[in-house]
Order: C-alpha cells, then structure tokens, then sequence
C-alpha cells in the first residue's frame, strides 16, 4: 500500500461520560505499523476527541441514526471518496444497527469493518438477555420488559426493593421505593424512549470484562477489570486488570454461545458466593480499552487486523495489576477551528 | 497458613489480590512476615526469626500472629 492505512473512529465525546473512540484510537496507532491516519466522525463539534490532532488526523460529523442507514451510507461514501477509508470503527450502541445494515455496502465500496451479525446484536440487547442467558447457562437477574409506570408496582412485588430502572440504551437507576421508580421510569423512558427494563438487584462486586469474539466462538482475547474509582454517572474513572479464571471463562463462553464477531463488553456483577451474573452486554469496545493494550492485549489493533482479513491468534497471557487513571484536561482550540466544524461538519 | 498464590505482596508492605483488584497497605513488620510466608515459611520458622531478630517475647508475637492471621483470613487472602 503506497498510501497510510486509513480508518475511521466514532466515539470521540472523550468527556465525563466518555465513548470509547479516543481509547480505540490510542490502541491503535500503538498497536499498528505506521503511518496511520485516523478519520474521526462525530455527531457533535465539541466531541473533544476532534481537536486532539495527535490523535485525529482529519474529522467529519455524521448524522444522528435516527436518520437512517442510507443517510450515514451516503455521508460515509462522501468522506470515503476524500480520504480512502480502509476500515471503519463505530463505537456507539445506538449507531451499530445502521453500521451494520450497511456494512455490506460499505465493503463494497472498499470499507472494511468487524461487526456482529444482526442476530448476534439482537441476543445480547438488553431486552433478550435474559432469554439469552439462561439459554446458554449464565447467571442473570430477573426482569420485566415494560411500556408502563404502573407495571412496576408488579415488578416490586416479584423483585422487591430496591430494583434496577434501566433505559432503552443507556443509564440505570437503583430504585429503593415505587416512588423512586416511577421518577426513574419516567426520566430515562424521556430520553431514551420505551420500553423501559426493570432488573432485579443484585448485590455484589461489579467487574467489566472487554472480549474480542473473533465470529467463529472463540474469544481472542478477555481482559477483565475491576473499577476503583467511579463518577457520579456510574463511570469507570481509575480501574485495574483482574487475573481471575473464572471472570476470562465467562468472557469465553460468551463468544462462544454467541459467536460473537467484534469487541464486546460484559458488565459482571459478582456475589458474595463467587457467582457471576451477568448485568449487561455492551456491543462495542468500552470507554478503557486502552487498559487492555496496556495489560498486553491490544484489542482494537487486533480487530483492525481482523477486519482487514489478517490471520490473529489469540493471545498469551496479560498483565493483572495494570491500572488506569482518566484525568480531565483543557485543551485549547482556536475558535476558527470549532466554526469550521460546526458549520461545515469537517475540519 | 499460607497467602494464596496469586498475592502480589511487595517488600514495603503492599498487597494486591489480582482476583479481586482489592490492595492493602501493611507496616514494615506484617511486610517481613508475608515475605517469609510467600517462602513459604511455617508459623513455627516465622515466630523465631521475629523473636530472634526484634529481642520480644514469644507469647507477644504469638498474639500478634493470630491477630495478623484472622484479618488475612477476612480479606481472603490465605489459601482455604
């Protein structure tokens, strides 16, 4: 190839909440042979990730999902034909459908990408987990998929207090009373719409595992990791690398069951008795994917390989004791540099 | 009694489960103690290196033994 390997990278709100763009980023010009270029798409121009120029070479804002796969197809074909984009990363929850559905598509036109099937994405929602865990064995609270604040006074009675209130895509609440709930139900059904999950609470140790499926059952790599620090959002803000058997079986057996086909992470409650039950399935890579490249497992530098059809192993052991501290910082831009990204929506 | 294997320990007295990601912070002394039970020492060896080395009574350390042991236990860090 005469010219830098290209991929474009979404995720680039590197903020309190962060995505996982910048991490996936820092991975990957660690992990990969340069010259690299690095396209960043945003859905807004104050993603941080956009004016960290030792990260991002180029950016481009793409539409919000809600306006369908064909507009991020065309948007996509745009940026390709300027910057000749080899594969694609897109690191949120709600933009994966659209990803997916027109990855095809985007092969087509010569942008790889390593996503999961639309099935596979389906299993793990946070609508059919149950379903999908106790059919392959794992441990898993009870919930109640509902349309309706008065369906929780029911979900009190079978779970009891307190219960977990859990939005479409993203948030969750610990409900200690019907009231609570309903404030809850009511707060996450606004923003991210119905239905609305109500989990049974459980009590434990909450550990995330990052996985690499590689789309045929076996996991290429699984860095578990326990948070030390974490934000008011519920946010990892300081966590460090678990050595534990039982937590990288876990993680295998999911990509096994599911075959899971691009990086992934579970969110591991774990109890007093050593079970682990299995709060959440997150499609993407999370926000500390760095930690696994740090610990010696450089995730997203391996699903680019993968992506790009180059042949992985999987790899040998990582370090535990490995631990990451986010920390904030103000990075100065000219206001020129802002104007040209959030009027044209490239800079 | 012995520290499960896994225990990271280090020579000023900081301890690591890997399993759990919890640490703790230990005196120069329980420090010489989990370097010897990492060497795999017997109760027995440990109290007459102390004894010897630091002139106390056997029955002090002794208490101080157990103590050491029981909160070893609580955060699970010995081998069951």
């Amino acid at each position: 190839m005469d010219r830098p390997l290209t991929i474009a990278v979404t995720g680039l709100n590197a903020i309190d909440s962060p995505g996982p763009g910048v991490a996936v980023i820092r991975a990957l010009r660690e992990g990969l042979p340069a010259p690299l270029r690095i396209i960043g798409l945003s859905y807004e121009a104050l993603e941080p990730g956009i004016y960290l120029h030792d990260i991002v070479d180029r950016s481009y804002q793409i539409p919000y999902p809600s306006a369908g796969a064909e507009v991020l197809r065309a948007r996509l074909a745009y940026i390709h034909d300027r910057e000749q984009i080899d594969l694609v990363i897109p690191n949120f929850d709600a933009e994966l459908p659209n990803f997916i559905r027109i990855s095809e598509m985007l092969r087509a036109m010569g942008i790889a990408s390593f996503l999961p099937t639309p099935e596979q994405f389906e299993a793990r929602d946070k609508i059919n987990l149950n379903t999908f865990c106790r059919a392959h064995g794992f441990d898993v609270p009870d919930d109640r998929v509902i349309h309706r604040a008065d369906e929780l006074v029911s979900c009190g009675e079978a779970f009891g207090y307190p219960l977990v209130v859990k939005g479409r895509y993203y948030e969750a609440t610990v409900a200690y009373t019907l009231e609570q709930a309903q404030k809850a139900f009511y707060a996450l059904s606004g923003k991210w719409g119905l239905p609305i999950i109500v989990q049974q609470f459980i009590k434990g140790t909450e550990i995330n595992i990052a996985v690499l499926g590689d789309g045929k059952g076996d996991a290429l790599s699984v860095v578990p990791m326990r948070k030390l620090y974490i934000t008011d959002k519920g946010k990892a803000w300081a966590g460090v690398t678990l050595e534990d058997d039982d937590l990288v079986a876990a993680g295998r057996k999911f990509a096994k069951a599911s075959k899971w086909r691009s990086g992934c992470e579970l969110e591991i409650m774990r109890t007093d008795d050593g079970k682990l039950f299995i709060m959440e399935i997150n499609p993407r890579f999370p926000a500390w994917i760095y930690l696994t490249a740090a610990a010696g497992q450089n995730q997203p530098a391996a699903l680019a390989r993968l992506a790009l059809g180059i042949t992985v192993t999987p790899f040998g052991p990582y370090q535990s004791g490995k631990v990451f501290i986010r920390y904030a910082w103000d990075h100065i831009i000219d206001i020129s540099e802002f104007q040209r990204m959030s009027g044209f929506g490239e800079g | 009694m012995q520290l499960r294997k896994n225990i990271a320990t280090s020579e000023d007295g900081f301890l690591f489960n890997p399993s759990t990601g919890d640490s703790w912070s230990a005196n120069s002394m329980a420090a010489e103690w989990f370097a010897w039970l990492k060497e795999g020492r017997s109760r027995e060896e440990i109290m007459d290196l102390i004894t010897e080395k630091y002139e106390v009574e056997r029955s002090r350390v002794e208490l101080d033994w157990e103590d050491l042991m029981k909160q070893l236990q609580e955060a699970r860090l010995l081998q069951s």
